[in-house]
């Protein structure tokens, strides 16, 4: 890591914080609206788990899938827009290492998910009242998925070479990943090949050890959902710095 | 041997079928202000873009001064400024945010003493805080020499700086550019304005097709492959026969006299007035670096090795 390191952190999180309305607000305001209309319409007719209600069991995977989406598009729009405009030139150029593009993506990723997570529990506090988290188990699970989709939104902002590859990559990848894990129902519910086949997708785990965060209860043990989470994490994370070392459609 | 400020040694680099850099060594020493001249395509951009490491040679080596790009990167980037060619800026902040994030990622903390000084040089000053997409084309190209100046690097490279940039601004670089210099910078130059290669830099290399088709000092070059011509138009009369060999004229009527010196226009004046010949326009050009560029991309590729 070299001391240019905490300046390309600084810079990304400027970034979001200075469209804060349209990076944080905007996604707080979509998970709030999806919690009126899904708890009015499903609330009466799904209990997730004895004892709990839908509500409570909707808000922390609500939550989630905001957190995974806005990681996302953290790493991958900053990407793809300075390569687009060119200016990552003047990144290219400083002796920023691989390791010091990676870790700044991705804790700014981080820390926008971490302000539109606590944004959507803070905008639904007064609607759905949730049990106190377990904080270890909710940073645990806030940091790997969300650095699982930090680090595949650099993948994808390195990859893409114009925004509407960017947007199937979100759209045909990002979008039905986050949407079947598992947010709006217990996958438990499931009929027996749809349980195995969410059991395939890494955001699941993340999904699902959140929610346990706050409930204390789960359809997989958080443990291995951590495993799972953090396994798919380093892997991710790998293939980004093979990518940012190998200089892929960066340094050509 | 002093460390040379930039060493390229047979670097070579393809795009799919097109040699973009085909063998190209070349040398600039400490403290020179070289020209890398040639066509839009000869590989100019391609090689300024492998010394800043933004391009990865298929071989060959660069060093800056003594630093490998490839392998000592860090340093290497350290001790380079470059000023890209394409003007690129990063709308979400301002002029003097964006130099302070470019300090950063050298890891310099409390540079505002030396941004403050860039942006009175370059005549920021009034836009510093100004949003980066406010800027004209100009401005945002001063930026961008700013950025490229932030960490103080001893080797600067300029990708055709005054291009698109007005009179008043391009002579304001130029000044700062030149002090520079004279502070013990390195300076490596491309532009199209072959004037202001000849005015401002002492060595000249021009490219071709990937290659390095000259490599010289501007004063070679310019006595090589141009020349001091008096140029003359009669008014209804024939130029005399002691002047005619050695003369050409154009279909304009004007007759160009080679000459070397000042003696030799004065006594080509004498024989025109001594045949009685009336002259009705008269000028003497000094050499000039388009006439040997354009020489030197006409003749074709010959293989020139570097001048020991």
């Amino acid at each position: 890591m070299t001391r240019g390191f905490p300046t390309l952190l600084r810079k990304e999180v400027m970034r979001f914080w200075k469209v804060s309305f349209q990076t944080v607000a905007a996604p707080v305001l979509s998970a709030l609206l999806y919690l009126v209309i899904f708890s009015h319409a499903l609330s009466a007719r799904v209990e997730a788990y004895p004892g709990v209600r839908y509500t409570e069991f909707l808000v922390p995977g609500l939550a989630m899938m905001s957190m995974l989406q806005n990681a996302f598009a953290n790493t991958s729009s900053s990407l793809i827009q300075s390569k687009i405009t060119g200016n990552i030139v003047f990144i290219l150029l400083s002796p920023l290492t691989p390791g010091d593009l990676f870790a700044a993506y991705l804790l700014a990723a981080v820390a926008r998910a971490v302000v539109v997570g606590a944004g959507v529990f803070l905008a639904v506090a007064w609607l759905v009242p949730l049990p106190v988290p377990n904080p270890l188990w909710l940073f645990a699970f806030a940091f790997t998925g969300a650095g699982i989709l930090g680090a595949l939104g650099i993948i994808a902002g390195i990859w893409a070479d114009k925004f509407d590859q960017l947007a199937a990559f979100q759209n045909f990848l990002v979008m039905p990943l986050t949407f079947l894990a598992g947010v709006f129902y217990s996958v438990d519910s499931l009929p027996p090949f749809w349980q195995a086949a969410s059991h395939l997708n890494p955001f699941f785990y993340a999904v699902d050890g959140f929610r346990y965060a706050f409930l204390g209860k789960s359809d997989v043990s958080p443990w291995a959902s951590l495993a799972i989470a953090s396994a798919a994490f380093c892997a991710l994370s790998w293939l980004t710095l093979h990518l940012l070392r190998s200089g892929y459609k960066l340094r050509n | 041997m002093a460390t040379a400020a930039v060493e390229v040694r047979d670097v070579s680099k393809r795009f799919g079928a097109l040699r973009a850099l085909d063998g190209v060594s070349l040398t600039v020493e400490e403290g020179e202000f070289f020209a890398l001249l040639g066509p839009n395509g000869a590989g100019k951009t391609t090689l300024i873009s492998a010394l800043g490491g933004l391009v990865r040679p298929d071989s060959g080596r660069l060093r800056v001064l003594g630093r490998d790009v490839a392998t000592e990167f860090g340093e290497a980037r350290r001790l380079l400024g470059i000023v890209p060619q394409e003007i690129v800026f990063d709308p979400f902040f301002s002029v003097r945010e964006t130099l302070e994030l470019q300090s950063g990622y050298f890891g310099l903390r409390d540079n505002g003493k030396w941004i403050d000084e860039l942006l009175e040089r370059l005549a920021l000053g009034v836009k510093a805080d100004a949003n980066m997409r406010s800027l004209s084309g100009g401005m945002k190209r001063r930026v961008m020499v700013a950025q490229a100046l932030v960490h103080r690097p001893p080797v600067i490279v300029l990708d055709e700086p005054t291009a698109g940039v007005d009179v008043e601004l391009r002579q304001t670089l130029w000044q700062f550019v030149r002090e520079l210099n004279a502070a013990g910078h390195t300076i490596v130059l491309t532009t199209h304005y072959l004037e202001e290669a000849q005015n401002l830099c002492s060595r000249i290399a021009m490219m071709k097709a990937g290659r390095i088709v000259a490599l010289d000092s501007t004063e070679r070059l310019l006595a090589a492959f141009s020349e001091r011509v008096l140029r003359v138009k009669l008014a209804g009369c024939e130029l005399p026969a002691s002047l005619a060999a050695g003369a050409t004229v154009d279909a304009t009527g004007w007759h160009r006299i080679p000459v070397e010196n000042a003696a030799q226009v004065e006594s080509a004046l004498a024989r025109l007035r001594e045949s009685g010949a009336r002259v009705s326009h008269l000028e003497v050009t000094e050499p000039e670096l388009e006439e040997v560029f354009v020489k030197i991309m006409a003749r074709g590729y010959a293989p020139d090795r570097e001048a020991a």
